[in-house]
């Protein structure tokens, strides 16, 4: 299967501090991948490396088969929807789509009309006149309507009201339906993303902790009640990921491919929110940290 | 990009050109009566109207600030402000990179302000042409081309100034990240610039005039009582020169002070003492020749470093070549900061 | 034609739920033979879901035998789970019965009765998983 991003050993720093360190990872194509951190791990900085606005300090990129923003075909391969969606508050809503037109060779004009239409956008209003969702409709077509292979939005939804956040997720999710593009997109409010991602980067303090597509992630981590327990006396083919204990109990989210079969555990699956949570809390609290792992496809 | 470049700057591009175009306007409609009143006259300064000395005094503010203002309103936003409100992040996910578009906003800027400054001071060179270093028996003259204040505002040159200040403008503005400290460090660094170029730079872009005279009655123009007490002597230059330098050297060519006993030399100040001093005033008058001719005996003579007036054009064309060579060695340095150093 | 709807809080996986909810509809006799199931643009459209989902569903009610895709047209039911289902498992329905009784005489409420089914339901999943 062919990667829409591949990565390796990629890393940015700005000045001193390191704001994405040893990722490396391979997003297959046709998904629509989640990007979830905590505010500051590093989300922003490696889209901003995906669509070519950062160059990295070590490591190489790889997106969509060439380097990113090398040169106008690779520009138009790649569509970005950036966080506060910036849209030119003086231009109108048609002004932006003339903007869009001039500088994009694929540009899909009636399509990207059409949607105008059925958002019930006034082409004559000023983008700076617009509500927040408008904007982000806004924002949200343009980056379609030049036909990308790759759609890129960071953290799209997190200053929207439900209803906002609900219709964009609706017009997003129709044009990978029609349009089979990939998306990557990124944010720190889980469970949006638990219905619309197949596959899932979680990203803490810079560094990719877990990477893979979310069935395979939720059948390979369990979570495992019960008596008091050493992590060091649990089987070597359970990596533990979380731990919490009490007095007399303890519970693991353990991470394995292999059948659990120690009686004395219980055991209850995890919901992606739930195995997120896991990664981000697990390193925070001292458990043994999990080296960027990756699920091979 | 050009569409994009054109409705973005589309506002301020018309409030600058109705400006230009209202002065052209109102130059044209008093530009012809001013000439034939200085072509008939050769006093013509008593003639001048105080509308006539305000419009040519208003005309040096004009196009002493134009440029300028001009340049940094139209330069430091140019980048500044699409980095500040984040919009470059749209525009850079366009199918056009980076390169270009800075190309077409800076070549669309660039063509914008030389044409609008250009038009300004064609006509307002055009405009003062005949009344530049008028003179008339009224105490006081308008300022001759050459002199640094008029220099700045006739000709090529505010062409020059202004594509320079534009390209310091988005330079600064790219790195500052910001519009309006951008403007205001703009501002600083131009008129810095603006003050030492005429100092340091200007009298040696086309080589000056050197040329050394007897200090005789005739080429005498004034004996000058400094408050230091020293004395020092200015000859005759012709109008419309540009003075760079007036000084007396002795015999063996180097700059020096006039010999002690000349302050002997000096008539008394007229109007003062009886007519027993009137006569010796006489007197003196003729040895005032004597001292002259004596200073010549021992080998002072004056030195007169100035700019010909014939020099106006060579020294705009050299100015302005200096000034657009810089702009181009900024706009080198913002693509290179754009590609390289925005990441 | 019918109309989805997303749980997302009950802890099954959006895509069972499609199959469950087809299931559902097909059982009740709200979807018969021929009918054409929703497209996968207008599911996606309408739960804000992701599209793979849909197929992954659609997929596995094909495997099942229950519905077959017409490329280029959509999807299209082939059977019906109205009848065979219930009657061949009357047995069945009559233990449940006297399960029922016997719960109620030992003095649970409808509640409680639906709490100890959904445990145990639970739980044995868990543990065939």
């Amino acid at each position: 299967m062919s990667a829409v991003v591949t990565a390796d050993g990629l890393g940015k720093r700005y000045r001193r501090r390191w704001a994405l360190q040893d990722c490396t990872l391979e997003i297959p194509v046709g998904r629509v991948t989640g990007l979830v951190g905590p505010n500051g791990a590093g989300k922003t900085t490696l889209l901003g490396l995906v669509v070519g606005i950062l160059t990295p300090t070590v490591g190489t990129i790889e997106v969509c088969g060439g380097r990113p923003a090398a040169d106008s075909a690779q520009l138009a391969k790649v569509g970005f929807v950036a966080q506060d969606n910036p849209t030119y508050a003086g231009l109108t809503v048609a002004d932006h789509l003339r903007l869009g037109a001039h500088l994009n060779p694929r540009w899909d004009d009636a399509a990207a009309r059409r949607r105008i239409d059925r958002l019930h956008l006034d082409p004559r209003q000023r983008a700076g006149q617009l509500s927040g969702g408008q904007r982000a409709q806004l924002a949200l077509t343009l980056g379609l309507a030049k036909r990308p292979e790759l759609l890129i939005l960071d953290e799209p939804v997190a200053s929207l009201d439900p209803l906002a956040r609900r219709e964009f997720l609706q017009v997003l999710m129709e044009a990978v339906a029609e349009d089979e593009i990939s998306v990557l997109l990124s944010s720190h409010v889980v469970s949006d993303l638990e219905r619309v991602c197949d596959h899932v980067i979680v990203l803490v303090d810079s560094q990719v902790r877990i990477a893979g597509d979310v069935e395979d992630l939720l059948a390979g981590h369990h979570r495992l009640t019960g008596p008091r327990r050493d992590p060091a006396t649990l089987p070597d083919d359970q990596d533990v990921v979380w731990a919490s204990h009490t007095d007399r109990q303890s519970t693991y989210v353990v991470r394995t491919e292999s059948p659990i079969l120690d009686p004395a555990w219980s055991i209850t699956a995890l919901g992606l929110e739930d195995l997120v949570l896991a990664y981000m809390e697990g390193t925070a609290a001292g458990a043994p940290a999990s080296p960027a792992l990756e699920v091979l496809r | 990009m050009i569409w994009l470049t054109w409705r973005q700057f589309r506002t301020q591009f018309i409030a600058v050109y109705a400006l230009v175009a209202a002065a052209c306007v109102w130059l044209a409609v008093t530009g012809p009566a001013l000439a034939r009143l200085a072509r008939e006259n050769d006093d013509v300064y008593d003639l001048l109207t105080s509308t006539d000395r305000l419009l040519f005094n208003g005309g040096i503010a004009v196009l002493a600030v134009a440029p300028a203002v001009i340049g940094i309103f139209w330069g430091a936003p140019l980048v500044a402000r699409e980095l500040e409100t984040g919009t470059f992040r749209l525009a850079w996910n366009q199918s056009i990179t980076r390169g270009r578009w800075l190309a077409a906003k800076l070549g669309f800027a660039v063509l914008a302000t030389a044409v609008a400054v250009g038009i300004l001071t064609t006509a307002v060179t055009w405009w003062a042409h005949p009344i530049d270093g008028a003179t008339g028996n009224q105490h006081g003259s308008l300022a001759s081309r050459l002199t640094p204040i008029s220099f700045a505002m006739r000709g090529v040159v505010p062409v020059g100034y202004a594509v320079f200040a534009l390209l310091l403008g988005t330079l600064i503005g790219l790195i500052l990240r910001r519009s309006v400290p951008a403007m205001a460090v703009t501002l600083a660094i131009y008129v810095a610039v603006q003050i030492a170029v005429p100092l340091w730079v200007r009298p040696h872009l086309v080589p000056a005039t050197t040329t050394t005279m007897v200090i005789s009655h005739g080429t005498l123009d004034g004996i000058n009582l400094h408050s230091s007490g020293t004395l020092t002597i200015t000859t005759h230059a012709s109008r419309g020169d540009w003075i760079l330098s007036n000084r007396t050297i002795d015999a063996r060519g180097h700059s020096a002070a006039l010999p002690s006993w000349f302050s002997t030399c000096l008539p008394p100040p007229p109007g003062a003492g009886s007519p027993q001093d009137k006569a010796a005033a006489t007197s003196t008058n003729g040895s005032l020749d004597g001292c002259l001719s004596r200073l010549a005996d021992e080998g002072y003579r004056q030195r007169l470093v100035y700019q010909p007036r014939n020099h106006f054009w060579p020294l705009q064309w050299a100015e302005t070549g200096l000034y657009l060579t810089a702009s181009a060695v900024l706009a080198g340095l913002s693509f290179w900061w754009t590609r390289r150093r925005l990441s | 034609m019918i109309e989805f709807s997303l749980d997302s809080r009950s802890g099954v996986s959006p895509y069972l739920q499609v199959v469950h909810q087809v299931r559902r509809a097909l059982r009740l006799g709200l979807l018969v033979e021929g009918d054409q199931l929703p497209t996968v643009k207008d599911v996606v459209a309408s739960l804000a879901i992701n599209p793979n989902t849909v197929l992954k569903a659609y997929r596995e009610l094909e495997r099942d035998g229950l519905v077959a895709a017409r490329p280029g047209v959509g999807t299209f039911v082939t059977r019906t789970l109205a009848d065979s289902s219930l009657a061949a498992h009357e047995p069945l329905r009559r233990d449940l019965g006297r399960w029922l009784g016997k719960a109620r005489s030992a003095g649970l409420d409808d509640e409680s009765i639906e709490a100890l089914f959904m445990s145990t339901f639970r739980a044995v999943n868990e543990e065939i998983a």
